[in-house]
This record gives structure tokens, C-alpha cells and sequence, in this order.
């Protein structure tokens, strides 16, 4: 069951904020989205392997080789907020 | 404007008969009207356009030579902005090419713009887009299907060469191509690098060509496919020549009646018919059972959502794409969510947030993974049909172009379940084309869909070729 104190919470662990008419348009769509999941419960999935991918992977290793990755300067151009080459974030802690 | 396909096309611009720059020029204009009134294109790139259309008159080289080609916004042109159809990624202009653009490029395609599509492909409609909806090209007040809308409805719109290229994760495909009348192809998982594109899924994202012609869309998905060491799930397979097809004749279809249920009278009467022209040309059908067929809606929705949650947590307003001021007093958190939520659209904030929910600790067993574990059964499914048949036949959806009136009115649930002939095979990573067979009553396009193996591209490629030959 999703009701609106459980979309305030995901939201905010999801860096959303929400209005109130959003938690409340949203608790009752999403609900109904998360009840339909629950079709998957008639499955037997005992012993079966989750598949991550659709096709056979495997570990892929190169060579350590040096390579030219991008100019720094074509990064920094993208930058939202920038100081002294670096990324300059609000405080974390 | 030239009516011509792509192969005599290139024979013109190397030979010297055609000036692919004039072509181009042309082309371009020709778009920017039909974007005034379709709004297929978020951006189109003349200026990069004329310079690459030159070097190609210049050098005359490569199986694309002078084709203009269009795709979809997700996919990364080096310095072309690319929004993915979000607000989010306003501004953001990449510093380098795909490695599917790279391969189009060193062909001599050119790239002339990025094409309309729901945000980050969340929708089935092309609806949820930032920049405008695109319109169907054969009625104005419909959709053009989605999330590759734009790919689709510039492919139908074209009366130039060209093919575009769109991305699929439950459908974003075969559903505009369905709804525009046009062959879309989606390829195996990994047969395709993903390098380069806005991710929505990884582990079920997929690029693939939208063209008017079974040729053309074989000649792209010989250039665009390969081993790249830049995309660590792409596969390392022999190279195949798309267009060397094989004889259909003996071939087997099935027919999964599953995915016969629910679907409007003249979709079904149209299916049958390219059935039975089809049969004529030797092909075999059988009847199956795709048992599993109810779970694939909500086994893909919480795989997609939940791979789309983590895609978009690096999305944060420091490094690109949408910002905002902030001051001393402001902490990271609420900095990100501060851009986010002003900067996401209403469909990216609900798979965000059910993605999240889908993984967090108390709930990851009992969506999450199940999903994953019903995705191994689906698979097998679809495996056990394989063995007993060459390629499986459905609608590729259930019902014709709706009414921009008639989407408003679905809430996310009725949206997702437009989907349910397409999750499926795109869950599996198997291949899939839409094949136009005809149109309704009020002459909106109607296409079947070719699922088969895993790698057996040719062999819907040449059932699509045989069933084209067949049509003419």
C-alpha cells in the first residue's frame, strides 16, 4: 500500500520535494501502479536466478593502457558551477 | 524534393551527379517547415549538418554518403545540446559522439537533427516531452506513438533519403513506428553499443533504425551493430551482412494468442491478412502459448523503473545540465532537490519514486527481485517458443493512433498497459520489427510485429523483405 506518508518519504530519499497536491495526486496513481505489481506474487520463483541482464554477459577486462580521456576544460565548460577547476557543490556535511 | 531510396541516392552524390550539400540544404529547409507544423524536432543542427554535407562531397566515401540522417534526442552528437526531452538536461551539449553516431558518421551520414520523444523515454505517446509533442503525420490531432515519437513521424514525413534513429526499452520503437507506418527496428540487446545514450534502463535499452524500407533498415543495422569497448555489455559476434537475406520459404511462425486478446477488430483483420500473404509465400504458422505473457507488464515496469531511479540520481545541478544559485546556508540535499523536482517532469518524478520504492531495503525482495527472477521465467518462455518456431506474429499494437483527448484522459496505469504487446520482447532483449500491413477506416497505419531469437535479426529482416516483395 502507498499512501501519501510513504510518497513523502520515498520522495525525499529520491531528492524530490513535492506540493501537497502533488503527494496526493501521486499516492493514489502510484498505488494503483504497485497494486498491479503484485500479479508477480503467483509466480514460483523459489529457485530461480535473477536475470540482470537479458543475454549472457561476462566480465569484460582491456589492457591497462593509458588513453586520452577528454580535455578538462570540455568538461568544465558543461559545469553547472565551477571554482579554480573544480566543481563547486552547496556544503555536504 | 528527391523521392529516391538511400542506395541510389549515394550512387548520385559519389558519382558526382547529386551535391549532397544542395541535398542537404534542401533537406533542411524542407524540416524546419515541417517542424513548425509536426514538431518532430527538439533541435536541428544545420550548421554541423552543411559542414559534414561538404566533406562528403569532398571525400565520396562510405555507404551512407550524403544521407541525411536524424535521431532521437537521447542519443549523444558531439556539440549538439542534448535534453533527452528534459528540462533537466537544458544546456547540456556533449563533448563527444555515441559510438553509434561515431559508425553513422564514418559512413558519411548527416546527422541533421535530434528528434522529439517523451522525457527520457517515459511514455508510450510522446506526451511527456519538455520541448512540444510531435504530431501524427496522418492526422495532426493524434500521437505519433512514443517514446521515439519524432524518429517516427520525420521517417513518415520524409520525401527525401533517410533513416533516423530511435531507442526502445519497452517499445519506444515499434510503438511509433506502428502508429506513423513505418519499419522500426529493434535489435538484440548489446548488438548495438550503448554508448553515448541517455540511459533509461541499461540493462534494457536498445538503439535501433526507423526507415520506410526493409533495405535501408538493414544497411543501418549493418553499420550501427558491433563489439565496442566503451559499452562493457555490448557483444562481441561476427559481423553480419543485414542484406544478404535468407529464403523464407519453410520458415515457421508462431502465433501466440495471447497476443491476439483485446485488440480492435481492424487491427486483427489487417494482421490476418498479411497471415495469409505470408502462408503464400511457403511460411508455416503454429499456434503457441506464451503462458507468462500476463506477468510482462509489471515484471518490466519495476525492472525499467527501478534501473531509471538509479540512472537519474546523477542528475544532481552541479556538473551539467539544469542549475540553480545556492548560498552558504544551503546544503547538498537540498540543493539537488531543489533543481530536480523544479526540473523533472510529472512521469520522471513518478518512476523515480516508484523505482526508489521497488529497491529500498524492507521492499528491493519482493519487487525488485522477483522482478528480475520473473524476467529469467519470461525468458525461458519465450526460448520454448523459439524452439518450436523461427519467428513469432502479433499486432504491434492493439489499437490505431489515439486522440491527444483520449490520452489525456488515461491515467499512468491505462498508459502503461498501451504497452503490453511490446514489454515483453524488450524484457528478453530479443529482436523485433514493426512491419506496415495497412491502414483503418479513418487511414491510420497499422503494422505487425516480428519477435524471434535472440540474434536472429536476419531472419525477420528477410520475412519483412519477402512480405514488402510480396506487397508490391
Amino acid at each position: 500500500m502507498i499512501d501519501e506518508a510513504k510518497v513523502r518519504h520515498v520522495a525525499k530519499i529520491a531528492r524530490i520535494n513535492l506540493s501537497d497536491e502533488e503527494v496526493k495526486k501521486f499516492s493514489k496513481q502510484l498505488n494503483d501502479v504497485v497494486e498491479s505489481f503484485k500479479i508477480l506474487d503467483e509466480l514460483d520463483i523459489e529457485n530461480v536466478a535473477p536475470s540482470f541482464h537479458p543475454i549472457k554477459t561476462e566480465n569484460v577486462l582491456r589492457e591497462d593502457l593509458a588513453k586520452k580521456g577528454l580535455e578538462k576544460k570540455q568538461v568544465f565548460r558543461l559545469a553547472c558551477h565551477e571554482k579554480d577547476g573544480h566543481f563547486k557543490s552547496p556544503k555536504v556535511i | 524534393m528527391i523521392i529516391m531510396n538511400i542506395f541510389d541516392y549515394v550512387k548520385k552524390v559519389k558519382n558526382g551527379e547529386l551535391s549532397a550539400l544542395n541535398t542537404v540544404k534542401a533537406v533542411i529547409k524542407k524540416c524546419k517547415e515541417l517542424n513548425k507544423e509536426y514538431n518532430c524536432f527538439v533541435n536541428i543542427c544545420e550548421k554541423e549538418a552543411l559542414e559534414s554535407a561538404k566533406i562528403a562531397d569532398r571525400e565520396k566515401k562510405g555507404l551512407l554518403c550524403g544521407v541525411p540522417v536524424t535521431v532521437k534526442d537521447a542519443i549523444c552528437v558531439k556539440d549538439v545540446e542534448c535534453t533527452a526531452g528534459s528540462r533537466m538536461l537544458k544546456g547540456y551539449v556533449p563533448p563527444f559522439d555515441a559510438t553509434i553516431i561515431e559508425k553513422l558518421k564514418s559512413e558519411g551520414a548527416i546527422i541533421i537533427g535530434k528528434t522529439t520523444q517523451d522525457e527520457f523515454g517515459f511514455g508510450s505517446f510522446s506526451t511527456n516531452s519538455a520541448y512540444g509533442v510531435p504530431k501524427n503525420p496522418y492526422d495532426k490531432s493524434r500521437s505519433c506513438g512514443g517514446s521515439s515519437g519524432g524518429s517516427a513521424c520525420i521517417t513518415a514525413l520524409a520525401d527525401f533519403p533517410h533513416i533516423s534513429i530511435g531507442e526502445s526499452t519497452g517499445g519506444s520503437i515499434s510503438c511509433p513506428a506502428f502508429f506513423c507506418g513505418v519499419y522500426g527496428l529493434t535489435p538484440t540487446y548489446g548488438l548495438v553499443s550503448r554508448y553515448g545514450l541517455i540511459d533509461y534502463a541499461n540493462s534494457i535499452d536498445k538503439m535501433g533504425p526507423m526507415a520506410k524500407s526493409v533495405d535501408e533498415i538493414a544497411l543501418a543495422l549493418k553499420i550501427i551493430s558491433g563489439n565496442d569497448e566503451k559499452d562493457q555489455t555490448s557483444l562481441n559476434e561476427k559481423k553480419t551482412d543485414y542484406l544478404k537475406y535468407e529464403p523464407v520459404r519453410n520458415y515457421t511462425i508462431g502465433l501466440p494468442k495471447q497476443y491476439f486478446e483485446n485488440i480492435s477488430i481492424e487491427v486483427k483483420e489487417k494482421i490476418n491478412n498479411a497471415i495469409e500473404a505470408l502462408k503464400k509465400l511457403g511460411i508455416k504458422f503454429i499456434d503457441i502459448d506464451l503462458k507468462l505473457s500476463k506477468y510482462h507488464l509489471s515484471a518490466y515496469y519495476l525492472a525499467a523503473v527501478s534501473e531509471a531511479s538509479t540512472n537519474l540520481a546523477k542528475l544532481d545541478g552541479i556538473r551539467y545540465g539544469a542549475k540553480a544559485d545556492f548560498d552558504e546556508s544551503e546544503d547538498f540535499n537540498s540543493y539537488c532537490a531543489k533543481v530536480r523536482s523544479k526540473n523533472f517532469g510529472d512521469e520522471a518524478k513518478r518512476r523515480i519514486i516508484i523505482g526508489t520504492f521497488a529497491r529500498m531495503s524492507g521492499y528491493r525482495s519482493q519487487y525488485y527481485l522477483r522482478a528480475m527472477k520473473a524476467r529469467t521465467l519470461i525468458i525461458n518462455d519465450y526460448k520454448k517458443a523459439f524452439e518450436k518456431c523461427d519467428a513469432l506474429l502479433s499486432p504491434t499494437m492493439m489499437f490505431t493512433a489515439p486522440r491527444f483527448d483520449e490520452i489525456e484522459k488515461l491515467d499512468p496505469l491505462q498508459v502503461y498497459q498501451s504497452d503490453l504487446l511490446t514489454v515483453g520482447p524488450n524484457l528478453a532483449g530479443i529482436p523485433m520489427i514493426n512491419i506496415p500491413c495497412g491502414f483503418d477506416s479513418k487511414g491510420l497505419p497499422i503494422g505487425f510485429h516480428l519477435i524471434s531469437n535472440h540474434l536472429n535479426e536476419l531472419k525477420i529482416l528477410s520475412i519483412a523483405k519477402a512480405y514488402e516483395g510480396a506487397k508490391k
